[in-house]
């Protein structure tokens, strides 16, 4: 942050909490950035001449005699090509050794899209994954969070997303990515050989738990570059939101504020909604995709964070280890895209919402036989017929290991349809029956 | 008179107090100029020489010292020929005016267009005696006869001095010339301002409804339906159909006006009712859905104080288009982000909170806003109505929580989405046991039904509820004693109200045909459900049972597909009858 001739300096702390101080200032104005002790922190409250301040980085060995500088402006970044193939704090500095970005200083946390702007979502974004791309379909344009248990690998699979997805630029925004996981990222970008089309910016767990309030804004202010300014088809990963929204409620906690449901601020939903609403396809072809990450306690969708999650974005993809097979799988019944219905069949082959909604149905009713199964009841052929396809279908279609193209998903649906069902028993409509059914 | 100003002294994120020096109302609108942008505020608490304003747009960069100035008026939206097709903003900013992509701070929009010339013909004539929302002349919006009224705002009796004549006007022309009482002239032009949070009274009384509104969605008009200027409400975890069915309404409700809030909703919904909607027609008119359509579009990411002005607004609107003896669905997806907003600005100003956070009299909000709905007769005799369906968004699904809690005191029909109902893509997932309309007890909504539709209507339908209620008891001990451990009359109570479910309950609302079912049909479809439930079956087995049942649903169901009374569907008939003479009595 550079140093300013007109910088305002005080030097008196009036109370000192956790993660905010509180100052006699004047002519200071909300959201704007100050440095108390040398550490980064903005306005959140005036009232009177007494100024509260949120420190990122924690209060911690902050004296009453502090030196303050308000730094009169927001939070920024200067955006330009020079982000690319590069990572970065949650303050925007280079953490990767490189130089400084030059580029045109960008406020964070800027305006809504006005809606009637928008167009609606109607590109295919493929991952290779049959769980997503053959059940939950992902649109450019989408917002779309894994909900799964912290034990599941979804930073793994996020990053094979990544990396499959045929998009411009890939943003990754890290909130309390353990320095392995962290690492893990670098690793498969730099071997991939992608990173010219990567932009990173990391808070690790080493690092104050507040200073991730930022990494959404500065990722967002980025990917609105690159699909705004460039016209560029950007995908946005953020993990864990959950981490996020837990820095949330150490905030409001420490200003005071009355928690609602398990403890988290009142406005939870309008500050989820804010990151992930920035998911757009614009009117000049640019586009915002937003893919994150929702760690679970216990598979508990009904905690306030996945609860508001669900209410704000399209869908979601559920990580569950199947113990059948042994695999971890995309939850073909508590998995939805929302958006689906925009691409399947339109984008891809006509027969892809039948097969799909075949594949499923057959699945449930092994599900079913499966219930039988264990209350000690006798099983029909046709319950013994589900649970062998089910477990081939988990393997070769539901599993998160699989990476084929939609066609050949399409086609290894109708094999299984084959190999254990009649046609009568799969329901699908006879014009396609005649034209895919394979004995 | 002066305007009062003040001074910015505190913020705290959209909650800013001001130093005053003058008079404030409650609600008072004022703007805080910051940078050379106006920012619009409401005043929601004042206390000595502070007043504690929500301000409609990011405050960031405000500061303490910067000016505000009252505008002497609460927050008001204006009314005139030219709000249907509308997309608003939650302030009544039009949104298709704006040329970013971004939306700007400060950048506020006139809602109507003042060239457009319109087609005026008189109604009143000089020498009439009018009170305020008379009828003074007409305009064409579309193909909607569009009144031009009296200002709702005008206290007392007037005199017609003169009315315009037949011809071609825009909205600020001059189209009648009042008298008041003390004989001073008042000018009249086709447009209005009206405070949103203020009730329109302008009418002669609200009755108690008599008639139901069609939705087209068989779950809803024969099994719960909702009166014409009744009130519902929707509520349902995510990802179980809300936003379908309150879509499914829009489009075949039986309505001459809608008006659609996005309150705090998903922003690519409403990209999507501008994508749909135009392509669309209205059954019952035939005409473009969008030509009787606003919408009031507040999406999750914008300014929150906004929110709530949003459904305000809608209402409003609403009620004015009553006031001209036309029919309004309002629809508000959803109420629980309206509450929330209630809840963030009640936190900011450090009340004492009630149950989760909410404010205490987040259940009084809540019933004021659902009284404004209702069927009227206005002062000529004529009749309007706002029938209102919200959604409500419970956290975590739990119907046990204030919004959902308060809602239920508030709204007269109850339509629960069910979570297990959408995993098994039982769609529309409402619950036919656990909702209810309560107009199904009044009096003179059974006599309408038993005229419109046939007589006894009302216990045909509390029969097929019972078939529904009785099929789940006979499930739960099926699953507890197996199939083989119950008699063979349980699967048969257990498939007949599988029957009822998949070929009455159960409609798709993706399907050209069956997404919209009139009410002739569903009395057809339901008479014959209830007829083959009437019949006893019998069987070798279970699995005969279940096999026979699903060919009966299977040809109901494509019955159900099939273009009413079309060659299709009389042969489906035909195979039915077949079907039901090898077996029943």
């Amino acid at each position: 942050m550079a140093n300013k001739a007109y910088q305002r300096v005080y030097t008196q702390l009036e109370a000192i909490t956790k993660a905010t101080v509180t100052l006699k200032a004047k002519g200071v104005s909300n959201d704007e950035l100050a440095l108390v002790a040398g550490k980064l922190a903005q306005v959140v409250r005036t009232k009177g001449d007494n100024v509260t301040l949120q420190i990122f980085s924690g209060t911690e060995g902050i004296p009453t005699n502090a030196e303050v500088r308000f730094l009169g402006a927001p939070p920024s970044l200067k955006v330009s090509e020079q982000l690319s193939g590069r990572f970065f704090n949650a303050y925007g500095e280079p953490i990767d050794g490189g130089p400084e970005i030059e580029g045109e200083e960008r406020q964070i946390g800027g305006p809504s899209v006005n809606p009637y702007k928008r167009r609606q979502p109607s590109e295919l974004i493929p991952t290779g994954i049959a769980g997503i791309d053959l059940n939950n379909t992902i649109v450019s344009g989408q917002k779309i969070p894994f909900f799964a248990d912290p034990d599941q690998p979804y930073n793994k699979v996020m990053a094979d997303v990544a990396l499959r997805a045929d998009v411009d630029k890939i943003i990754l925004g890290g909130m309390g990515l353990s320095n392995d996981d962290y690492l893990f990222f670098r690793h498969s970008f730099e071997a991939a050989g992608a990173l010219d089309k990567i932009i990173s910016f990391v808070n690790t767990t080493e690092e104050p738990p507040v200073e991730r309030l930022l990494i959404p804004d500065m990722a967002l202010a980025a990917a609105e570059y690159f699909a705004v300014d460039k016209n560029e088809k950007v995908l946005v990963l953020l993990t864990d939101m959950t981490l996020y929204a837990d820095a949330l409620s150490i905030v409001s906690n420490r200003m005071d504020q009355i928690p609602s449901k398990d403890s988290m601020p009142g406005s939870l939903y309008s500050d989820l909604a804010k990151i992930y609403e920035k998911a757009v396809q614009l009117p000049s072809g640019g586009s915002i995709t937003i893919i994150a990450v929702t760690t679970l306690n216990d598979g508990d969708i009904t905690h306030a964070i996945p609860d508001n999650t669900g209410y704000i974005t399209e869908g979601q993809l559920f990580l569950r280890a199947d113990s059948d097979t042994g695999k971890v799988i995309i939850d073909p019944f508590r998995s939805l895209s929302r958006l689906k219905q925009l691409v399947q069949g339109k984008k891809t082959r006509e027969d892809h919402s039948q097969v799909m909604n075949a594949g499923v149905r057959l699945y449930a009713d092994a599900q079913n036989a499966k219930t039988k199964l264990e209350n000690g009841f006798d099983l029909s052929d046709y319950d013994h017929r589900c649970l062998e396809y089910a477990k081939e279908y988990a393997t070769r279609l539901l599993s998160i290991d699989v990476n084929i193209k939609i066609d050949q998903m399409l086609d290894t649906a109708w094999e299984l349809f084959g190999k254990y069902f009649s046609k009568a028993e799969t329901g699908i409509r006879q014009a396609l029956i005649d034209k895919y059914w394979k004995n | 008179m002066a305007k009062t100003t003040g001074t910015v002294t505190g913020i705290v994120s959209n909650l800013v107090t001001v130093l005053i020096n003058g008079p404030v109302a409650e609600n008072e609108i004022c703007y805080i100029t910051v940078a050379g942008t106006r920012l619009m505020a409401e005043v929601i608490k004042v206390n000595g020489k502070y007043a504690q304003a929500q301000v409609f747009e990011s405050t960031r960069g405000l500061k303490n010292g910067d000016e505000v100035e009252f505008e002497g008026k609460m927050l008001e939206i204006t009314l005139g020929p030219g709000l249907l097709r509308g997309v608003y903003d939650g302030l009544q900013n039009d949104l298709t005016t704006m040329k970013d992509v971004f939306l700007k701070r400060g950048e506020y929009t006139d809602p109507l267009n003042h060239q457009t010339l319109w087609d005026f013909v008189p109604i009143a004539k000089a020498g009439d005696k009018v009170a305020a929302a008379d009828w003074l002349g007409e305009v064409k919006e579309g193909w909607l006869p569009h009144k031009i009224m009296v200002p709702f705002s005008f206290k007392g009796d007037y005199t017609v001095k003169s009315v315009a004549a037949e011809g071609k006007y825009n909205i600020d022309a001059t189209i009648a010339v009042l008298l008041n009482g003390e004989g001073e002239e008042v000018p009249v032009t086709m447009t209005q301002k009206w405070p949103v949070k203020v009730a329109v009274k302008a009418y002669k009384e609200k009755p108690r409804p008599e008639r139901i509104m069609e939705t087209g969605v068989r779950v809803i008009d024969s099994f719960n339906p909702i009166a014409e200027g009744g009130t519902g409400f929707i509520p349902g975890p995510f990802g179980c159909g809300k936003t379908v069915l309150q879509h499914a309404i829009a489009k075949q409700g039986e309505a001459d006006v809608i008006v659609m809030a996005a309150c705090g909703e998903r922003a690519n919904e409403v990209v999507e009712i501008f994508t749909e909607f135009p392509e669309l027609i209205d059954p019952h008119t035939g005409r473009h859905l969008m030509e009787r359509t606003t919408i009031i579009c507040n999406t999750s990411n914008m300014p929150v104080a906004a929110r709530e002005a949003s459904v305000y607004t809608a209402m409003t609107i609403c009620e004015y288009y009553r006031a001209m003896g036309l029919r309004c669905l309002l629809l508000a997806d959803s109420t629980s982000r309206w509450a929330q907003a209630l809840r963030e600005m009640s936190n900011r100003m450090e009340e004492l909170p009630g149950a989760d956070a909410f404010p205490v009299d987040l259940s009084a909000i809540i019933s004021n806003f659902y009284a404004r709905a209702g069927m009227v007769v206005l002062n000529n005799g004529q009749k309007g109505a706002v029938t209102f369906i919200g959604t409500v968004s419970p956290a975590g699904g739990n119907l046990k929580e204030p919004v959902t809690e308060s809602t239920k005191k508030a709204a007269r029909c109850f339509y629960a989405l069910e979570q297990n109902r959408a995993d098994q893509k039982r769609y529309p997932a409402v619950n036919p046991i656990d909702s209810y309309s309560k107009y199904l007890e009044y009096p003179e909504i059974c006599e309408y039904l038993d005229n419109a539709v046939e007589e006894g209507w009302v216990d045909r339908i509390s029969k097929a509820k019972n078939i529904v209620r009785r099929g789940r008891e006979a499930y739960d001990q099926i699953n507890i004693l197996g199939d083989d451990g119950v008699p063979m009359s349980y699967h048969e109570t257990f498939w007949k109200s599988e029957l009822v479910d998949f070929c009455f309950l159960q409609q798709d609302a993706f399907d050209a045909v069956d997404a919209l079912c009139p009410l002739e049909r569903q009395k057809y479809m339901l008479d014959l459900i209830l007829e083959i439930c009437d019949k006893e079956f019998t069987f070798e087995d279970y699995e005969k049972c279940r096999d026979y049942f699903k060919n009966l649903i299977n040809i109901l169901r494509q019955m159900n597909y099939s273009q009413w009374q079309s060659d299709d569907f009389n042969s489906y008939r035909e195979q039915l009858s077949k079907l039901l003479e090898e077996n029943g009595k």
